[in-house]
């Protein structure tokens, strides 16, 4: 089993080699570049508001002082600009009444200036964030829908709906308050300590003396909880698996009674979870209490020694509720700065993921177009000597190819029909008509040309194509029908509708053709949906129409009303008609019996009775199960 | 459409009812809970002492000792006391912090645990219709996604709720201690700042809306597009797609700026409005102490004071987002807690000892949909009845949706009849007890479910009085022995997700060895369809063949071999028994059992013969 599981698995992440977190970063530049004039205005207003904000401890403090009755603080730093500093002063008396009033004003006035300048950053900042998240949302889209089938066989749809949501978010978060919030905490950070340094160098010093616990201890936590937290991780997978399998065998569980042992079981993994968590929160309990404390150490530490450098005089209150309120200031970059650095790591194993599809190619597409102008196609199609295995399993030891050998002619026109068992190859067969996979250069032919010459969208505007598997999308029948054709009138989709014989059903609907059908409106019966679909591909005109079992799920006597609808259409078209009912095929130019990837049996209905083999035996079956269904 | 709706539902308000209910899970551990609720109460009332010590310095030492009232010496003697008071104060603090974060953590797991349990148990006990209408994905979610969801509720949620109202109850009555008047002139922007948060709040309401509305929107289209990108490619629709997606995108956008636009403004409002307070302190504070009636130390306390206002308050914002998701978590799993059980076992139960063995369908109608009264198309089983002996085997054969496998499911009672009754023994089995009913059954399902485990927990499950000899002796007997003793592990073997590690063969002699070793009066087998090689069919046709011998036994047939030996057959076609009777009585009449044989079982005939010869030589080993 391994033999065939190894060759997928190697085909499908082999094309992204691990990115470093730079380097997936760094893919994010073009889109920052696009919205760079946004980007450096935003971080211009970023420092204003920075610069302007250092501003407000200091008047607190010459407050203070002013009420204390003392030099002001502005006066004895000296660490504004010049004139600045003339200008504050001249309105600086101790023990005054107007002092007070205008240095009370000129705090308003700071925080009103700084406010402007952090609601601009946050809009233009944030703004631009979602900007590019909508860049690359669409870019995402962009590439998917022109990755082919393969591509979706390797990737799950849950799995690549995850990259487009969560990844993106997070990468999201990189963009907006990840680097928002980092430069301000550099900001600050700068300012505060340049100020702090100018009042007292030698408090600033002390100040800083927990710093290096304070980091230690933010690395030794991020490691602890990042530890358990993966453990905690797999176990909780575990514990989904349990709760998945056991409703999966729901049924053996009842019939043997093992309920309880069940409940008991999943008790055991539940208790493993909990305990698990248990370990966790031993840390996690300590984490903020500890973040608590040390903050509040470096407030004792400025009370003590201010206090001692106030009574020796190099020092004043002022200057104490300065530094107050910068170590205030910074306590937030501190907390702040072990979230944007989780926002970074997080967003950079998210872009890592983002990658993946940007810069998926698909396998198929124009690049093998015959330089001179497209023809428009006639619709003959020809599979010469066509083996084909899928991608990836290749080197699959002992696989035989899906198709073996094929040699098939249709005339451009004619009906050919295609009948076998299941697993025969009779989609894959279909599925090359339309390029949905890369058959081998020269061995399926349109007009006489090699399929990959033809422009795929020329290609498959000339075909018609009805799905095993029918899918209709969440929207009206309309639009569903509609959906095949670049500009349909309602003319169009109501004879479309007529053909595949589901017209007079969707007149009884309430909403007739608007009627919402899907996953989230109306539920159709599988007969109704494969008849939808038919009409979505008649409304095209194609020049070949493919129908792959489309039918199956159409009882036998509405489908010979819709075959005899089809006579009429499929007159002047090639048509590929695959199906394991005789009823749907006997009428075809030519019938085809595919068993295990070859062509077993050809010719007409009655040449296929006479020879009595795979053909006159299905007939036979047929036979036997219309009569049952008269029973 | 109902997607949408959905999101709307999510954001619905706090609801009592369904607070009152989650509470009640921190019930079994009210002690922990009240102690940790006393303990953050101490350490609230902690947190006013930073500021208080501040004051009495700076009034006690500094002032004074500035004004040369006081030595230098003395001064500093005291603020050391004072630094020793704060010191004291932290560790506290510190101590009683982590406690109290621990002990809820800790009884928001257990919370947890306790309801994933009660989830897993009302799982294990309603009936299968209602999986029959619930996606399997989504209840997983409800047991995980769901419940971790009120994890943040139970363990942080409560306790600080409370935490941050005694903060700010603290902080406003030490306020009011220290100076009445001033604290008045501080609390006069209170109302601007409810006030803006009104606003805010409502016009990020509207936001947010959008926002979730086009989230579901980006969302389906991507589920569906993702889906369907064969169809849209083969239709030349990627323009299209791209198109419509690119609008949902931008209404995502669009709804994310205004949202944004609203933050922009109410941070710094925030941000103005606590500046005000303090420009006020200082300025009417200022006013006083240069009148003398206030010292410098209130004001400064004053200001920490009114600095360290905010953080409850954003703090209880944040929690009531807290609360909000939490709320739509616990309706959803509730809804699951509220499904009711329709089939249970009586309140009086019949026991049932050793059955002799008997089944009987008597008149049995039943529909999977609509309730007592389905409509007419929706029978499954019309007016059904039978009878099997002690002993008999009967072989049900029919087309495909003739109604087989229902027969089956309601003799185990996983569903109940609408019409007409089930006897076994000649009662109603809705008189005996499900456990009792179920125990004297071994079934085997056409697609053989394997568990993750071992080989031999998987023909134990987990029944009691099945020994490991029990569990070889079955697999022996099933003819699987040779193989298992192959294996390096033997009966330890592990077995993966789903059995996938074997093949599809042994995965049905495996579930035969798990019926036979629970020894059951009873036995319901739907044959696999699904082909092996002719040796494997051989050794589960021997295997079979020790299955039947001895018990009752109903058996949906697609095996010729086991039809012929079937002591009746029973021929259903769309929901009726049409034909009764042994092949041979059957053939004869040239009906739909003659026409079904032709179509379903004659090839079997022509390779059973062809392949007889190679039939002793496999069987006799795996017996052996």
């Amino acid at each position: 089993m391994s033999a065939a599981a190894t060759p997928v698995a190697a085909v499908a992440p082999a094309a992204v080699r691990k990115a470093s977190p730079i380097e997936n970063l760094r893919a994010l530049l073009p889109y920052v570049r696009r919205y760079r004039g946004g980007t450096a205005l935003g971080v211009a207003t970023l420092l204003a508001g920075g610069l302007v904000g250092a501003m407000l401890p200091l008047v607190m403090g010459t407050i203070i002082d002013s009420i204390s009755g003392e030099h002001s603080l502005i006066e004895r730093m000296s660490a504004l600009p010049g004139p600045l500093e003339r200008f504050l002063l001249s309105f600086y008396r101790p023990l005054s009444g107007e002092t007070l009033v205008f240095f009370s004003l000129t705090l308003l006035g700071i925080v009103l200036v700084k406010g402007i300048f952090s609601f601009l950053t946050r809009n233009i900042l944030i703004g631009v964030s979602r900007d590019i998240e909508y860049d690359l949302r669409n870019d995402l889209l962009d590439h998917l829908l022109r990755m082919e089938p393969a591509f979706y066989v390797r990737n799950r749809t849950g799995e690549l709906m995850s990259r487009c949501t969560n990844d993106l978010n997070a990468v999201r978060m990189v963009l907006g308050p990840g680097i928002m919030y980092s430069l301000n905490t550099i900001v600050i950070m700068v300012m505060a300590i340049s100020i702090m340094v100018r009042i007292s160098p030698q408090l600033t010093l002390y100040v800083f003396l927990p710093v290096p616990a304070v980091a230690l201890a933010v690395r030794y936590f991020g490691k602890v909880i990042h530890d358990r937290y993966e453990k905690i991780q797999a176990l909780l997978a575990a514990l989904s698996a349990r709760v998945q399998e056991n409703l999966t065998g729901i049924r053996v569980v009842r019939a043997f009674c093992q309920e309880e042992h069940e409940s008991r079981a999943f008790e055991r993994q539940n208790k493993d979870y909990v305990d698990s968590n248990m370990a966790l929160i031993a840390a996690w309990s300590l984490f903020f209490p500890a973040l608590e404390f040390l903050i509040g150490i470096v407030f004792l530490i400025v009370l003590w020694q201010g206090s001692r450098l106030t009574l020796q005089g190099s020092f004043s209150l002022g200057a104490l509720m300065a530094f107050y309120g910068y170590i205030a200031q910074l306590v937030w970059p501190k907390v702040a700065l072990g979230w944007v650095t989780n926002i970074f790591q997080r967003g950079a194993a998210s872009m890592g993921r983002l990658r993946y599809i940007l810069s998926a190619e698909p396998e198929i597409d124009d690049r093998a177009v015959a330089a001179r102008p497209a023809d428009d196609i006639h619709g003959g199609i020809e599979f010469r000597h066509l083996t084909f295995r899928h991608p990836g399993a290749e080197n699959n030891a002992g696989g035989r190819p899906v198709l073996d050998d094929i040699n098939l002619r249709i005339p451009a026109g004619s009906t050919v029909a295609v009948v076998g068992p299941t697993g025969s190859g009779k989609s894959t067969l279909a599925a090359l008509v339309a390029r949905l996979w890369e058959a081998p250069p020269g061995s399926v032919l349109i007009d006489g040309r090699p399929i990959a010459e033809w422009p795929l969208h020329a290609l498959r505007r000339a075909i018609g194509f009805v799905t095993q598997d029918t899918f209709l999308f969440s929207e009206t029948l309309r639009e569903n029908i509609a959906f095949g054709a670049e500009a349909a009138s309602d003319l169009d989709v109501d004879r479309a509708a007529h053909i595949a014989s589901i017209r007079d059903e969707v007149l009884d609907f309430p909403k007739q053709f608007e009627t919402v059908v899907g996953e989230r409106g109306l539920t159709l019966s599988g007969g109704q949906k494969q008849r939808a679909a038919l009409a979505r591909a008649l409304i095209r005109e194609p020049k070949i129409l493919v129908l792959d079992d489309a039918l199956a799920n159409v009882d036998t006597e509405t489908e010979e009303r819709i075959l005899r609808g089809l006579a009429e259409v499929t007159r002047h078209r090639t048509t590929l008609l695959i199906s394991h009912r005789c009823s749907t095929v006997r009428h075809a130019d030519q019938i085809v019996v595919l068993r295990e990837g070859r062509i077993v049996e050809s010719g007409n209905h009655e040449d296929l009775i006479g020879r009595g083999g795979y053909y006159a035996d299905l007939y036979q079956k047929q036979l036997l199960e219309e009569e049952l269904a008269r029973v | 459409m109902s997607a949408h709706q959905e999101e709307e539902a999510l954001g619905k308000l706090y609801d009592a009812q369904l607070t009152r209910r989650l509470l009640g899970y921190l019930r079994p551990y009210r002690a922990r809970v009240t102690v940790a609720v006393a303990l953050s109460l101490v350490s609230s009332g902690l947190t006013i002492v930073g500021p208080l010590l501040l004051k009495v310095t700076v009034d006690r030492y500094l002032v004074p000792a500035l004004a040369g009232r006081l030595s230098s010496d003395v001064a500093m003697h005291g603020v050391g006391l004072v630094v020793l008071l704060f010191l004291a104060a932290l560790c506290t603090r510190f101590t009683l912090d982590y406690i109290q974060t621990r002990m809820m953590q800790r009884v928001g797991q257990l919370a947890m645990y306790d309801l994933r349990r009660e989830l897993f148990d009302r799982l294990q006990r309603l009936p299968l219709a209602f999986f029959d209408r619930n996606p399997l994905g989504r209840l997983v979610t409800r047991l995980t996604t769901d419940v971790d969801t009120l994890n943040d509720l139970f363990a942080s949620g409560v306790v600080a709720m409370l935490g941050n109202c005694f903060i700010l109850t603290a902080i406003i009555v030490a306020m009011l201690k220290l100076d009445w008047r001033l604290a008045l002139a501080a609390f006069s922007v209170i109302p601007l700042i409810v006030l803006v948060t009104l606003l805010f709040r409502r016009s990020v309401r509207e936001a947010n809306r959008r926002i979730r509305v086009a989230i579901a929107r980006i969302n389906a289209f991507l589920q569906e597009h993702i889906s369907g990108m064969t169809v849209v490619q083969l239709f030349n629709r990627e323009k299209k797609a791209r198109k419509q997606f690119a609008e949902a995108n931008a209404a995502h956008m669009d709804a994310y700026k205004d949202a944004i636009l609203a933050f922009a403004l109410f941070y710094p409002a925030v941000e103005f409005l606590g500046v005000l307070a303090i420009a006020v302190l200082l300025w009417y504070g200022g006013m006083r102490v240069l009148s003398g009636s206030l010292t410098i130390g209130t004001i400064v306390a004053f200001i920490q004071y009114a600095q360290q206002f905010f953080r409850p308050i954003q703090d209880l914002s944040e929690k009531f987002n807290i609360l909000q998701t939490a709320m739509a978590s616990s309706e959803r799993i509730f809804r699951l807690l509220d499904e009711p059980i329709t089939i249970q076992s009586p309140e009086k139960p019949v026991p049932l000892g050793v059955p002799r063995g008997e089944i009987e369908f008597s008149h049995v109608w039943f529909a999977y949909t609509g309730g007592a009264q389905p409509a007419e198309e929706d029978w499954v089983l019309r007016d059904v009845s039978f009878r099997v002996r002690p002993g008999q085997t009967a072989a049900i054969v029919g087309h495909t949706g003739a109604g087989k496998t229902t027969l089956i499911s309601l003799l185990l009672r996983f569903y109940d009849v609408q019409r007409g009754q089930i006897l076994l023994d000649g009662r109603d089995i809705r008189e005996y007890s499900l456990h009792d009913l179920r125990r004297h059954f071994g079934i085997v399902l056409q697609d053989p479910v394997l568990f993750s485990g071992t080989l031999e927990s998987n023909v134990r499950m987990g029944t009691e009085g099945i020994d490991r000899p029990a569990v070889e002796r079955a697999l022996d007997e099933v003819g699987l022995g040779g193989f298992v003793r192959s294996l390096p592990d033997g009966v330890a073997a592990t077995v993966g997700e789903r059995g996938s590690t074997f093949s599809v063969g042994q995965r049905q002699l495996v579930s035969f060895a798990r019926a036979l070793a629970h020894n059951p009066r009873f036995l319901i087998l739907d044959e696999a369809t699904s082909s092996v090689d002719t040796k494997t069919e051989l050794t589960i046709r021997a295997a079979l063949d020790r299955l039947l011998t001895g018990r009752t036994a109903i058996v949906i047939a697609h095996r010729l071999s086991t039809i012929q030996h079937a002591s009746q057959i029973l021929v259903f076609h769309k929901g009726r028994l049409r034909e009764q009777g042994t092949h041979q009585e059957l053939l004869a009449r040239r009906g739909i059992y003659h026409r079904l044989y032709q179509l379903q079982y004659k090839d079997q005939e022509i390779r059973v013969h062809a392949t007889a010869g190679d039939a002793a030589s496999a069987a006799v080993p795996a017996n052996d």
